[in-house]
């Protein structure tokens, strides 16, 4: 499991990548909610790239939970984007397809989220 | 051995409304037009093969009640929900009211849902019946007696004629009882709740209801795919979707059926079988809930496959 962040103007983009299970949910979650910290309304926004992403376990998906939890006080957005076939099933079946807004790829993330960073991610 | 299902709804028994019945009737004969069903033979052939579950049939409403049927004069039974009722009566049919029974009981909890079909157990009325009742709670008689006493009730405890005995197990500790093996298990519930990993003749069944499985605790995960290692038949308590059980459900006490497929692959038990149902959930809610637990099955086997069903009430399940 890998977590690492790319920085679009207001907008981060966090890509997960490998499998997510009950042994290493914890160091997902050590690994992914730094990157919350400024995520609130007119500071950071973030999108996840789960296009590495091959699966999710419930545990797993509780420390998305957990992250989401996290940025609404601050009225953040957390969005998900490039969810591989199987994990966006999964999200379905758990109905986390209700916790997060999910967009097809980064670019359409970016394009709701931000002009800004749209449009530095695609000069860049 | 075999499992049959008496109770398989979640706190709070229901009953089909008038409405669903006119709905399924519906669906029945739209799905039956243009057919030649002109004998009984094959209208029964029809609705048999080719209605979904949720039209033909129902999940049923009665609360928590599963009998473990070991091929002896002696019952065996996991809570005292609203299905004990019907099992009661389908016992006396059986036997007549004349022939003296002993019932062992293990219970998972004493909350309302799992206590309520008791007082309606029609053999507790009958001199020379004995039911045994099992578990782990220190109040476990005194909620029994609670229950069966005014105002609660009219008939007090203290006039049931057959004899009635409680004891008390402890979580962890294996013991033999009415010809089974038995671990009770300490789960997550509100003032707790236990499980119980029934063993005999190479055959396991666990019995894993009212409990939230958290699995971001590896050691509490690991703990549970112990007890149910390689288990015959897991009945799992699955009464809620994932994404409610950790956010608005969260610490409500029960499980998911996507944590009920994670648990059983990882223990290689051989059959899930979805339990506690949700009493809002319609019964086309649940077949959908079935078809996508299936699902979940599917993309994630790896060596191994898990079957899986929904209880109803009035399911057998051979072992």
């Amino acid at each position: 499991m890998q977590v690492t962040a790319v920085r679009y103007a207001d907008v981060l983009v966090v890509a997960v990548k490998g499998r997510i299970d009950y042994m290493n949910a914890e160091e997902f979650k050590a690994a992914l909610l730094p990157y919350l910290e400024n995520c609130s309304a007119g500071r950071d926004q973030v999108v996840l790239d789960m296009s590495g992403l091959e699966y999710v376990s419930s545990a797993g998906l509780r420390v998305l939970m957990i992250a989401a939890k996290e940025v609404r006080p601050g009225k953040g957005k957390l969005v998900a984007v490039s969810l591989q076939p199987v994990v966006r099933e999964i999200f379905e079946i758990s109905r986390f397809t209700l916790v997060f807004d999910l967009f097809d790829s980064v670019q359409d993330a970016l394009r709701a989220l931000s002009p800004r960073a749209a449009a530095m991610s695609h000069s860049g | 051995m075999r499992v049959r299902f008496w109770g398989t709804r979640g706190s709070l028994p229901v009953s089909i409304t008038a409405d669903e019945i006119k709905g399924k009737i519906v669906e029945a004969l739209l799905a039956a037009a243009g057919r030649n069903l002109s004998s009984r033979a094959d209208v029964e052939d029809f609705v048999a093969r080719e209605l979904p579950f949720a039209i033909s049939h129902t999940y049923g409403g009665n609360s928590s009640c599963v009998e473990l049927d070991i091929g002896t004069d002696e019952h065996v039974l996991c809570d005292l929900g609203t299905g004990a009722r019907s099992f009661g009566l389908y016992v006396l049919a059986r036997k007549g009211p004349r022939m003296p029974c002993t019932f062992h009981v293990f219970m998972s909890h004493l909350h309302w849902d799992h206590i309520m079909g008791f007082p309606f157990f029609p053999h507790i009325y009958i001199p020379g019946n004995r039911v045994v009742i099992y578990g782990c709670h220190a109040g476990m008689e005194e909620a029994f007696r609670r229950q069966h006493a005014a105002p609660c009730f009219p008939v007090d405890f203290s006039q049931l004629s057959a004899h009635i005995q409680f004891v008390r197990l402890e979580p962890g500790r294996r013991v033999r009882h009415a010809g089974l093996d038995i671990t009770p298990k300490l789960q997550l519930h509100s003032g707790d709740s236990y499980g119980y990993r029934f063993e005999r003749g190479g055959k396991a069944v666990v019995y894993s209801t009212d409990s939230e499985h958290k699995t971001d605790d590896s050691g509490a995960t690991r703990d549970v795919v112990e007890f149910f290692r390689n288990a015959d038949l897991v009945i799992f308590d699955a009464m809620y979707s994932l994404a409610d059980t950790v956010s608005v459900k969260e610490d409500w006490g029960h499980s998911s059926n996507v944590v009920g497929v994670e648990l059983c692959q990882l223990a290689r038990a051989k059959h899930l079988c979805l339990y506690h149902h949700e009493p809002v959930h319609n019964d086309p809610k649940i077949a959908s809930v079935l078809q996508e637990t299936l699902r979940l099955e599917e993309i994630t086997r790896g060596d191994h496959t898990l079957r899986i069903s929904s209880a109803y009430d009035g399911l057998e399940i051979a072992l």
